[in-house]
């Protein structure tokens, strides 16, 4: 009887040996028949850069922006996200150069904090500015105007965008990616990316006239047209009520443009300082919210 | 269709809810309110594209006049309604939200409410494809709330065939009981109105349903019809939202419209019963659309009504006429469960507002805004009447997945009834979760 079992054991313990050599022999051969040859540096590569799979580059993630880099279509420096040292050694370790790429960053076209943004309504619901949107329109007067319920700052995954004391949104200009989530959040497409060399700025987007706009915001653009008239030829245009820059003629801006306007709608970006107004623009001293 | 039907003979679709319907109105008839002295006309108050301005500052124009025609097939004109001066066009607040183009008119002081302006024509002999061209000039838009151009809808799309016409007499809103006036006091207008709609659309009968809570308008209409008329009434369930286009083809046809499709995919086309209504009135005195029937209700109004009131009125002086009391207000353009909340006293009345409602308590206690987690208790599943999954949705919303709540779990069915938000114990706004999905969703398609 012990033999019986030992026999049917031994039995076993071949059948599944044979069985799993027999398998293993397939996976061996469809291992060798099947292999495709793909480059190590991508591995690499991908293991230097930050792995936020992000987009921003205009690739579909972090793996495809490196295979990008190996085939050469595209230059380290157009990872927004990884450091200055970073590029440096993916252009060092691929042999390339890093590539000049000016950073772009997301710009928020209004200044209409609850301090100078006229309210109309008390808004009471979802704390969401896409939900506040619908209700028409939300509770600014400045129909165009940021809502101020952060819908921004939640979506941003690298942390670059805070809410200020009046309710607008900051962009940390080191943290922000250009990664563009912000710009989709938007209920009001307020939000653009911009290389930061742009430095000349209408921070507004109402579309309305003279002292209807500044009915509703204290620095909303008037289209008074000053700084059409001070910047150079063709630079500035008033389109609907408000000022647009042309952003082609980049060898031109520079703060003059901004000095005389009576709102300070339009403004120069410093990269220490901020956005700086003119001089002629109304002071705005009153630093707690409008009343309703 | 099922028990209830069965036991009682009234019709009605599955799910769906019983809110309070303090349709307290009901017994005041339709009263005219004086001019204001400035009227608003935003360009817009239609879906589609907005109307191109016949008129310049400083033109006088006459009760009645056009004052912008229709840029299109998909858009309509608009007239003036009332005789005045062109002041200016300006942006101006709408209740959809953002600033758009307005006419503003200011109206003489000794202006009366003669229509000046009108090009009567001869009915009997006029085709389908006349009838239309001569109900777009009529600026006819559906006053039901939606705005949707009245021509469009009479369009049947190429390879369909149209045998029913339904006529909205639900009025499923809490509150609002303008439809249910106008049924009692010109139901000869809203017969002729049915018949003009039924020779545009090519139907062979017309059904008006209406709630058992108005068998007053039942008994009204059955009276007008002449025996072996294709036109029948019939009473329906009062439930939210039996109005519904797609719920009240369900409750008088059971028939159901496929997901995506329109009620021309099974030979039915819906009208409410103001829009035709409207119709019987305009089209044989070639007038042009220049005033509605509101209801004017709520606790915080001191004369509830319903008001005959020119287009462009702002919600200003509405509120000036009827009074109004209470600090804390809230201002709502339509009914309580879809109605928008107006945001600017100077928003204007437009085609499609079909009330103006004071609530001058805070709708929810201030405590209960809290959102707390679901329980998955499934009210919301039962009281969907489009048959979605609304908490499993509002979860996916939470995480925005918004593409996957399209695909999979068919959010474009969802018309914003906000049954679900109304019946969900840990108050969690999933209607408004819903319509921010379906916006992203719009905004990334183009």
């Amino acid at each position: 009887m012990d033999i019986e079992i030992a026999q049917n054991v031994t039995i076993a313990i071949l059948f599944m040996g044979v069985l799993g050599l027999l398998l293993s022999a397939m996976l061996v051969f469809a291992d060798k028949k099947l292999w495709v040859f793909e480059d190590p540096r991508i591995d690499e590569i991908e293991g230097m850069l930050p792995a936020a799979n992000c987009g921003a580059c205009g690739n579909a993630g972090c793996r495809p922006f490196a295979e990008a880099l190996i085939s050469g279509k595209v230059s380290p420096a157009q990872c927004t996200v990884s450091s200055a040292e970073a590029i440096s050694e993916i252009a060092d370790y691929l042999g390339v150069e890093s590539g000049d790429v000016v950073k772009r960053v997301a710009r928020l076209a209004c200044a209409g904090g609850n301090h100078v943004a006229r309210q109309r309504a008390r808004y009471e619901g979802l704390e969401s500015c896409r939900a506040a949107a619908v209700v028409s329109g939300g509770p600014k007067r400045c129909s165009w105007g940021c809502i101020g319920l952060a819908d921004c700052a939640e979506v941003c995954e690298f942390d670059a965008i805070t809410m200020d004391h009046h309710g607008l949104p900051v962009v940390d200009a080191v943290q922000c990616t250009a990664c563009e989530d912000c710009v989709d959040i938007c209920p009001k497409g307020l939000f653009s990316i911009q290389p930061v060399d742009r430095r000349l700025w209408v921070a507004c987007k109402n579309l309305e006239h003279g002292d209807a706009a500044e009915n509703d915001c204290e620095v909303a653009c008037t289209a008074c047209e000053r700084c059409v008239k001070d910047a150079p030829e063709g630079l500035i245009t008033i389109q609907d009520n408000l000022a647009v820059v042309d952003y082609s003629k980049n060898g031109l801006p520079s703060p003059v443009a901004t000095e005389r306007c009576p709102t300070g709608a339009i403004v120069w970006l410093d990269d220490d300082l901020g956005p700086i107004k003119g001089v002629k623009a109304k002071r705005i001293v009153r630093n707690e919210a409008l009343p309703l | 269709m099922g028990l209830i039907d069965l036991l009682f003979g009234l019709k009605s679709f599955t799910h769906g809810i019983h809110p309070p319907y303090h349709k307290d109105t009901a017994g005041k008839p339709i009263r005219r309110l004086p001019f204001p002295s400035q009227l608003v006309l935003p360009l817009n108050q239609h879906i589609g594209k907005p109307a191109i301005p016949l008129v310049r500052k400083g033109r006088e124009v006459v009760r009645g006049e056009p004052i912008a025609k229709a840029d299109g097939h998909f858009s309509v004109p608009l007239h003036a309604p009332a005789t005045g001066r062109v002041r200016t066009i300006e942006l101006m607040p709408t209740p959809r939200g953002p600033k758009s183009d307005a006419i503003i008119l200011d109206v003489y002081e000794g202006s009366t409410q003669e229509v000046l302006w009108k090009q009567p024509r001869e009915m009997s002999d006029l085709s389908a494809e006349e009838i239309i061209r001569a109900i777009q000039e009529t600026g006819m838009v559906g006053l039901g709330g939606a705005a949707f151009p009245s021509h469009i809808k009479l369009i049947i799309p190429e390879g369909k065939q149209v045998d029913t016409l339904i006529i909205n007499g639900c009025e499923c809103e809490p509150y609002l009981t303008c439809d249910h006036r106008i049924m009692l006091e010109h139901p000869k207008a809203l017969i002729q109105g049915i018949h003009y709609a039924m020779r545009a659309s090519g139907a062979s009968q017309a059904v008006i349903g209406i709630e058992d809570n108005k068998m007053d308008a039942v008994e009204v209409l059955r009276g007008n019809l002449s025996k072996g008329s294709p036109v029948r009434v019939e009473a329906v369930e009062t439930k939210y939202p039996q109005g519904s286009e797609k719920m009240l083809i369900k409750s008088l046809l059971n028939r159901e419209v496929p997901a995506g499709g329109l009620p021309a995919d099974v030979g039915v086309v819906v009208n409410n019963v103001g829009t035709l209504a409207g119709l019987g009135h305009l089209l044989p005195e070639g007038r042009g659309l220049i005033e509605r029937v509101i209801t004017v209700a709520g606790p915080g109004i001191v004369k509830p009504g319903n008001y005959l009131v020119p287009l462009g009125t702002p919600v200003r002086h509405i509120l000036q006429q009827a009074g109004y009391e209470g600090a804390r207000t809230e201002f709502i353009l339509g009914g309580p469960m879809m109605g928008p909340a107006v945001s600017a006293m100077d928003t204007p009345l437009t085609k499609g507002t079909s009330g103006l409602l004071v609530l001058n308590e805070p709708s929810i206690e201030e405590e209960s805004n809290k959102i707390w987690p679901c329980i998955r208790c499934a009210r919301c599943v039962s009281a969907c009447p489009m048959y979605l999954n609304p908490s499993m949705l509002g979860q996916m919303a939470a995480k925005r997945k918004y593409e996957e709540m399209a695909q999979d779990y068919h959010l474009n069915d969802c018309f914003e009834c906000g049954c679900c938000s109304y019946v969900c114990p840990s108050n969690i706004p999933l209607v408004q979760y819903f319509r921010i999905a379906k916006a992203i969703n719009r905004e990334q398609a183009t």
